[in-house]
């Protein structure tokens, strides 16, 4: 500890250029957080996805539809504990740009299913007495400026009306919240009995069925099972874990994982050469001052810590500046809330973060510090002469 | 003004002469600028990629008809008495035999494993009609043959081919209880079509239970300019209710979102690079100065004015930005124009294969971006420079 | 760490040869020296004829190329590094003919530095740091840095940290060399008032014979070689 004042003067040396530095560093881990915060946005978090949940949906893709009748073929299936049917409903309100997820689902059902939207008693209460009720997210309601009881006409192409209209209206009867917050609430749900009546064509089918089974070591065998049940059927189905399906729908997004690891990457190539550049400098100029310390006894170990704890000392101060900069702004809830949903720091990316910043630090110390260490004292001495 | 020229040549050049010494710091600016480069240009040539594939799909003298309010064809749908009224319709092309150039055609989505992850992807499956091939005109096949009509026999699009497995000519793709063999790999001048499957509308149809319908009608036109007169037959024809759109139109909005969302995206992130980068220049020019403050202060007691020294320095750090802005720029030219890949297109929620494309334009606005920072990195580092007090820097050590 | 009899330095035989390229430089060659305990030793010479590099040698801060360097009992050409860096924190203060302060810290902190070397807790460090300053007369002058300070003052503080261990060997280098004769003549005063009342034996490397006259013996280094006799 009692050295740390020694440090502390070679950082207050040159104040710009220790700003500057700390600067370079802080963006970096900025950059580091946001982009943490973009890949969790983009790819879904897959932690949240319990690992009891399957979906199964139409073998030959997403977009097919599947009977409801199903529903209870799956219930009677051992193993399986729940299932509850959701539909892509597609709706538009207003504007196709102001995109937002829209579905009908069967209410006790889904509700039970999901946990982590969290509806009171009284939102759920009135969900289940109005025909046309919806339980909208908060972040929806923000952006739109919606209240409990408003009446909000949505347009959906693909589900028409027997006339041929796309125009359906709906109740607002309740929010929901989220449980944890990487959980979407920007979703608009309504209930399935008021879209298979009012729908004009496919009237019985849905889009896939979220299964919850009681052993999740058995999900593999169940979900085989399941696929079996209806193999062979006009509705062949696909049956996959709730994570693998997010996972796989990112995928189709792209490899959003590598493009991110590789920008990150090429940030902080750029940023251990731009303050590994002003470390080393920072440690040249010094060299005859090290050569001091070493003649007044100070320790070849002991002035490589120095050196290291200059570098570590700037990177962390730098790094927790600028990943708490990004923590602090997504802390409120996204910047681009119709865009990015769900966009926070997760707490795994903020330790490898704290992890990045030691390594960064000793890795930009490394060879000053070596350099310092293997300095002969002699020698140093003699370059002020 | 010689005298001023000659003087800024005489610092430059002696300012030049001392890089070496300080090879370090400049290797770093240099590359840090490279690192922001190599990004900006990166991020941005996925957008322009895949800008590209949509640009080309569509040309001005097709249009696509839909079922009135529908912005996709995923969610139209139209009769069989529908598609005959269309392909009646005047403005239309027709061939030697004098059949109208219309093709109705159908869009599926099925499921196929993605060749790089090995995971499941939505790939487009589109039932076409005869037309279809002189509609579009520019298919070509690179292998095989075109599917026989009435055959449960596929083509699939030389993008599709690439990006998803056993797309090969020979190869059988089992799609619920249907069997559809490849027959030939075809190029559509890298635009949409070559991300998709194609087969007999005829054939699809039953396939998917789907009875006499379609979800969309090609039309090639007989100009681009008969589009209206098209489009007014069809909107004003009672019997009909649908909306006709030019394909280029069509296909230019799909791109705007995902292309936005990629552009702001990689701007933001070049841009706090940049930030960094910045930082990094102003401490390395900072330091030049400071090691020379002396021989600037030397220069100016002989008598240089102190704009030469501010130019100079300007120019020393606008040189190393450069110097990074093009190895960036060269080796992010190398790394990804051309790379392949596919992503999501929303619109009609399946796979479009594109590539990257790192465009002289976009190569043109990463060198400026370098030379930004180079102007920016310099400028506070020239000015002290110029600030340097005669008397007490020709004592300092 | 040494009884009064025997000698506290004693070099014998040594050689320190430097490469530059394929030349060697023979600086000391076979050199012998021996100084008892309390002595204030004048080592003298033309430039370049080895002073510092012997005076390296005796602080540790370079090793012989051949021949013993044993100081108060203990060899220490044959320490280690680390031993060697212990003994010098312990065992002598050196004093340099530019001071070689640290420009980013207060007088009071650089006389402290040697200190952080040690297991003294804060208040100790203070008081030993204050005793050290009031000893070369710059009790006032604790918070000013270098920069602020006069070059003799700044000399008070080079002096003030290499006694404030309470080492037995004070070794310097050309300590007024920077110096006018005024502010030269207090410094070599205040080195006689600490060989004197505190019994430090100091080696002091100086071309002034003035500044030689002060100390108890003087040495002449030429060639590679001690002489006692006074040059031409
Ligand atoms: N590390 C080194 N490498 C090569 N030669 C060296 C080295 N150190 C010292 N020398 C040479 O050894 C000789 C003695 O140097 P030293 O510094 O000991 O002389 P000095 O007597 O202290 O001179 P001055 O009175 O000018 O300080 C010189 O010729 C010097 O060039
Ligand atoms: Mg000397």
């Amino acid at each position: 500890m009692k050295f740390l004042y020694l440090v502390a003067c070679n950082l207050r040396r040159k104040k710009l250029r220790t700003l500057l530095t700390l600067l370079s560093i802080g963006i970096a881990f900025f950059l580091f957080g946001l982009l943490g915060a973009l890949k969790l946005a983009l790819t879904g978090d897959v932690s949240i996805a319990n690992a009891d949940r399957l979906m199964t949906r139409h073998k030959v893709s997403i977009i097919q539809m599947i009977p409801i009748s199903y529903q209870a073929r799956i219930a009677a299936i051992p193993g399986v504990s729940g299932v509850t049917a959701q539909t892509w409903f597609g709706g538009i309100y207003q504007d196709p740009k102001n995109f937002f997820a829209s579905m009908p689902v069967e209410p006790d059902e889904f509700l039970k299913m999901y946990p982590e939207f969290v509806v009171s008693d009284a939102h759920r209460q009135a969900w289940r007495t109005t025909r046309n009720g919806a339980i909208v997210g908060r972040t929806l309601m923000e952006r739109f400026n919606w209240k409990v009881g408003d009446r909000i006409p949505l347009s959906a192409p693909i589900w028409r009306h027997a006339d041929g209209r796309d125009a359906w209206e709906f109740e607002i009867v309740g929010t929901y919240e989220a449980a944890r917050k990487s959980v979407d609430t920007s979703q608009f749900f309504f209930r399935y009995d008021y879209f298979d009546e009012g729908r004009g064509q496919n009237k019985g089918t849905i889009s896939w069925f979220a299964v919850r089974v009681s052993d999740a070591a058995r999900a593999d065998a169940i979900s085989a099972a399941l696929d079996r049940e209806f193999a062979n059927s006009a509705y062949e189905t696909k049956t996959e874990p709730e994570a693998a399906m997010m996972q796989g729908f990112a995928q189709q997004v792209g490899d959003i994982g590598a493009i991110i690891t590789g920008i990150l990457g090429a940030v902080f190539f750029t940023i251990l050469l731009v303050s590994g550049n002003t470390i080393t400098q920072g440690v040249r100029e010094r060299t005859e001052e090290i050569g001091v310390l070493k003649a007044l006894g100070f320790t070849n170990t002991l002035v490589l810590g120095l050196v290291l704890a200059e570098s570590c000392l700037l990177a962390v101060l730098g790094g927790v500046g600028g990943l708490g900069a990004a923590w602090l702004m997504t802390i409120g809830g996204s910047p681009l809330p119709s865009l990015l949903p769900v966009f926070y720091v997760p707490t795994p990316h903020l330790m490898l973060g704290a992890g990045l910043m030691v390594a960064l630090g000793l890795i930009t110390g490394a060879l000053p510090a070596l350099q310092a260490m293997r300095l002969g004292v002699s020698e140093a001495l003699r370059r002020q002469a | 003004m010689l005298n001023w020229l000659s003087q800024i040549s005489a610092i430059t050049l002696a300012n030049l002469k001392t890089l070496p010494e300080r090879r370090g710091a400049a290797v770093a600016a240099a590359v840090g600028i490279a690192g922001v480069v190599t990004v900006l240009v990166g991020v941005l040539s996925i957008a322009e990629g895949f800008q590209r594939v949509l640009a080309v799909s569509g040309s001005p003298d097709v249009a696509i008809v839909l079922r009135s309010g529908s912005d996709a064809e995923m969610n139209s749908g139209l009769t069989h008495d529908d598609t005959r009224l269309i392909a009646d319709a005047p403005g239309l092309a027709r061939n030697a035999a004098n059949l109208p150039l219309a093709s109705a055609e159908l869009f599926v989505v099925i499921n196929l494993p993605k060749r790089s992850t090995g995971t499941d992807a939505n790939v487009p499956l589109r039932g076409v009609s005869p037309a279809a091939f002189d509609v579009r005109g520019n298919l070509m096949m690179l292998e095989g043959r075109r599917f026989e009509p009435g055959k449960n026999e596929v083509i699939v699009g030389a993008g599709a081919a690439r990006q998803f497995s056993g797309l090969d000519v020979g190869k059988t793709v089992r799609v619920g209880q249907t069997e559809w063999v490849v027959v030939g790999v075809f190029a559509a001048g890298g635009g949409v079509a070559e991300s998709e499957i194609w087969t007999d509308a005829a054939v699809l149809q039953p396939a998917y239970h789907r009875g006499d319908t379609y979800q969309a009608v090609y039309a090639k036109l007989i100009s681009a300019e008969a589009f209206h007169t098209f489009t007014d037959a069809l909107t004003t024809n009672p019997q009909l209710s649908i909306k006709a759109v030019r394909q280029s139109d069509f296909y230019a909005d799909q791109s705007t979102q995902l292309v936005g969302f990629v552009k702001g995206i990689g701007i933001t992130i070049a841009a706090l690079m940049a930030v960094g980068a910045l930082f990094g220049a102003l401490n390395t020019m900072y330091s030049s100065v400071a090691a020379r403050t002396r021989e600037i202060a030397t220069l100016r007691a002989l008598g240089f004015g102190s704009s030469p020294v501010v130019v100079s320095v300007l120019l020393e750090s606008l040189a190393l930005a450069l110097a990074g802005g093009v190895l960036g720029a060269a080796g992010a030219w190398l790394a990804f124009d051309g790379h392949t890949t596919s992503t999501m297109n929303w619109q009609t929620f399946s796979q479009v294969a594109f590539a990257f494309r790192v465009s002289p334009a976009l190569l043109v606005q990463a060198i400026l971006w370098a030379a930004m920072i180079g102007v920016l990195g310099g400028l506070f580092p020239a000015i002290r420079a110029a600030r340097i007090p005669i008397a007490a820097a020709l004592r300092e050590t | 760490m040494t009884t009064d009899q025997s000698p506290l330095i004693r070099i014998a035989d040594v050689d320190k040869t430097y490469r530059r390229g394929a030349e060697e430089i023979r600086v000391l060659a076979g050199l012998s020296l021996t100084v008892q305990c309390g002595e204030f030793l004048a080592l003298m010479g033309p430039s370049g004829s080895g002073k510092s590099t012997l005076l390296n040698l005796l602080g540790g801060l370079d090793r012989p190329t051949r021949g013993t360097v044993e100081i108060g009992g203990e060899r220490i050409d044959a320490l280690s590094d680390r031993r060697l860096a212990g003994w010098r924190a312990r065992h002598v203060g050196l004093v340099f003919q530019f001071y070689n302060l640290l420009p980013v810290m207060t007088a009071e902190r650089n006389v402290e530095l040697p200190l952080l070397l040690t297991h003294l807790s804060k208040a100790d460090r203070r008081k030993h740091v204050a005793t050290a300053l009031a000893i070369v007369g710059l009790a006032h002058r604790t918070s000013h840095y270098p920069r602020q300070l006069s070059g003799g003052e700044q000399q008070r503080v080079g002096i003030a940290r290499a006694i404030v261990t309470d080492p037995t060997l004070l070794l310097c280098d050309e300590p007024t060399g920077d110096l006018d004769r005024k502010s030269g003549d207090e410094i070599l005063s205040l080195l006689q008032t600490l060989n004197r009342e505190q019994g430090k034996t100091i080696i002091m490397v100086t071309h002034d014979p003035h500044a030689s006259s002060r100390a108890s013996r003087t040495v002449h280094l030429d060639k590679g070689q001690l002489s006692a006799a006074a040059p031409a």
